[in-house]
């Protein structure tokens, strides 16, 4: 009975495929603006993997043929031979060139420029401009989601934190739900990877880059269209966090086991020792990388599937193509708990052997 | 990796970091401090109750254990204090018994003494009045023998005799 | 993308695939033969997957 079930099944759905692929083969014959989605499309994606100088959440064209852009702009900061602070508003979404005392911008690929009054950017053989580029601080849409990220994170803890002193050091609400992961960093990850005794002074920072990470990840599968840590520089500053309390915070022995190898023989120590001291930094750099790249992958992949609802204008393709975005969206919020969970281990990892207190190996 | 590069953005980063520094240390103080503290607070004070509670029935077994010495102790010391009556009773009886004999022997004794002598007085006192009575006799019996010369000189002469065989 | 750089891509993938699998495999093995030193199995296999992980995504990234 069941057989037969699946088998009805699966030839009903070889049937819609080979439906689906005439239809789309159909579509493409009379639409020839088919290679254009395609290319708007890729655009988009790459569009929406970088920062932006304004926080837009949508845009559409409306019957005048206008773009509109639902959100809101942000300030500009920028340091050219002196402090400049304007609204975004001001590049129309990098259609046009900003005037702020006497000086011109303009966005290009994403950056700030300064330009004369038409806004002329000039490239040279490798498509890069060569006008000076401003220092360039501006809350951009990432900063923004990281700043209210992180004033939502001190606001739930903080009250959970309260919640203890007036509810008999049990947490109430959302707290009840937050302390089991929170116990669960504090005896899986710091205890066992750095040790009973000098696990306390790193998980300040084990907790909050857990809890960061994972909510900023989680921000990227709504479709808010923010996406933190697919950026090379939020990740940077991550690893890099990890990498100076790693360095600042290590011991005798961990020098001793990089720049000295003890228990090998004296020529073999002056090969391990630029090793080493190569692998302290790859260390970190395999996090950067990581995370950026998980990220950014999911993104890409989650999105060009939903852009091939774009592509497929059959009544077949969308659905399929909206079944598999729906359970690649499913592995992406296991890779987003995922991806922190390793970021915050492989922290706590290096941290304790940086600590690592015997001398036995 | 050059487009990593070129898509690297110092601002970003930048404000990344402080902003992150930042909540590391904001949440540090106002979060996890405390929130860590409550929690290991909180396993202490579990962890305490069941010493104390653990401790507890300890001392309950140690008061009991303690309860069944004092009354063993205790059963112990009314059998030696009743041992100890006993053997008195029986002392004290024994005693009074020995000197209730004695006083007795003591008395017995005194009044055979004074058997003793009363008899020994009335012996020698009827041996004097024998001996006066007896020489009063004598006397009488000496006189009547002694009226006549040749009666005297016999006497004398027997009495040599006997001397001389003594 | 040019055709050596896709074919080096795939090479990395299907190397960092064999590796992760490998690596799950032998946990799962672990895990089947100690099931009570599963929560250190599964923290080790993490451990060597991201490892490799970070290798072939520096691979990629250099393709």
């Amino acid at each position: 009975m069941y057989r037969h079930q699946l088998l009805k099944t699966f030839s009903l759905f070889l049937l819609f495929v080979t439906f689906s692929v005439t239809a789309q083969e159909h579509a493409e014959e009379h639409s020839p603006e088919g290679r254009d989605i395609k290319t708007e499309i890729k655009e988009y994606i790459s569009h929406h993997l970088l920062d932006s100088y304004d926080f837009s959440l949508f845009s559409y064209t409306n019957d005048a043929g206008e773009h509109i852009y639902v959100g809101a702009p942000l300030p500009v900061i920028l340091w050219d031979g002196g402090l400049q602070v304007f609204s975004s508003s001001k590049f129309h979404h990098g259609e046009t060139v900003a005037e702020v005392d006497g000086n011109y911008y303009k966005v290009f690929h994403n950056k700030i420029y300064k330009t004369d009054a038409e806004g002329t950017i000039t490239l040279d053989d490798h498509h890069h401009p060569t006008n000076t580029k401003p220092l360039d601080f501006s809350i951009t849409k990432n900063v923004a989601v990281i700043f209210l990220v992180g004033l939502f994170m001190f606001f739930m803890f903080s009250r959970m934190a309260k919640s203890y002193k007036t509810n008999n050091l049990m947490p109430k609400g959302m707290g009840r739900l937050l302390e089991p992961i929170i116990m669960y960093i504090r005896d899986d990850i710091a205890i066992p990877n750095i040790g009973e005794k000098k696990y306390k002074k790193y998980m300040s920072y084990l907790l909050t880059v857990f809890f960061f990470v994972w909510i900023i990840n989680l921000l990227g599968l709504t479709p808010l269209g923010v996406n933190v840590t697919n950026n090379i520089a939020v990740t940077l500053a991550l690893a890099l966090i990890t990498y100076l309390l790693t360095t600042f915070t290590a011991n005798k022995n961990y020098w001793k086991h990089i720049f000295w190898m003890p228990g090998v023989p004296v020529p073999m120590k002056f090969i391990l020792a630029p090793i080493e001291l190569l692998g302290t930094i790859i260390k970190p750099f395999s996090l950067m990388i990581r995370l950026y790249a998980n990220i950014t992958a999911g993104h890409i992949v989650l999105m060009s599937i939903i852009g091939l609802m774009f592509i497929f204008k059959s009544w077949i393709g969308s659905p399929l193509s909206f079944g598999l975005a729906f359970a690649l969206a499913l592995l992406e919020l296991l890779v987003a708990a995922l991806q922190a969970y390793i970021f915050t281990m492989l922290s706590a990892l290096y941290f304790g052997m940086a600590v690592e207190e015997h001398d036995d190996h | 990796m050059d487009k990593l590069i070129e898509q690297f953005s110092l601002g970003l980063f930048v404000w990344q970091l402080v902003l992150f520094i930042g909540l590391v240390l904001l949440l540090k103080k106002f979060a996890w401090g405390p929130i860590l503290n409550s929690v290991s607070e909180r396993e202490d004070g579990i962890k305490d109750a069941l010493d104390q509670a653990e401790n507890a029935r300890k001392e309950m077994q140690n008061l009991n254990a303690d309860n069944e010495r004092i009354l063993k102790e205790a059963r112990a010391e009314r059998d030696t204090l009743l041992k100890e009556a006993r053997e008195m009773k029986e002392t004290i009886i024994s005693e009074a018994k020995e000197e209730a004999q004695i006083q007795a022997n003591k008395v017995v004794e005194q009044a055979q003494a004074t058997i003793q002598s009363e008899k020994q007085a009335a012996i020698s006192d009827l041996k004097n009045q024998v001996a006066e009575l007896s020489i009063s006799i004598a006397e009488k019996v000496v006189r009547g023998e002694l009226s006549d010369q040749k009666k005297q000189t016999k006497l004398v002469e027997d009495l040599l005799k006997e001397v001389t065989i003594s | 993308m040019n055709i050596p750089e896709i074919v080096g891509a795939g090479l990395i993938v299907i190397g960092a695939g064999v590796g992760i699998g490998r690596i799950g495999g032998s946990a799962m093995d672990a895990i089947a033969r100690q099931p009570e030193a599963s929560g250190k199995i599964q923290t080790a296999m993490l451990i060597a997957a991201a490892l490799i992980e970070g290798i072939g995504f520096a691979a990629l990234f250099a393709a």
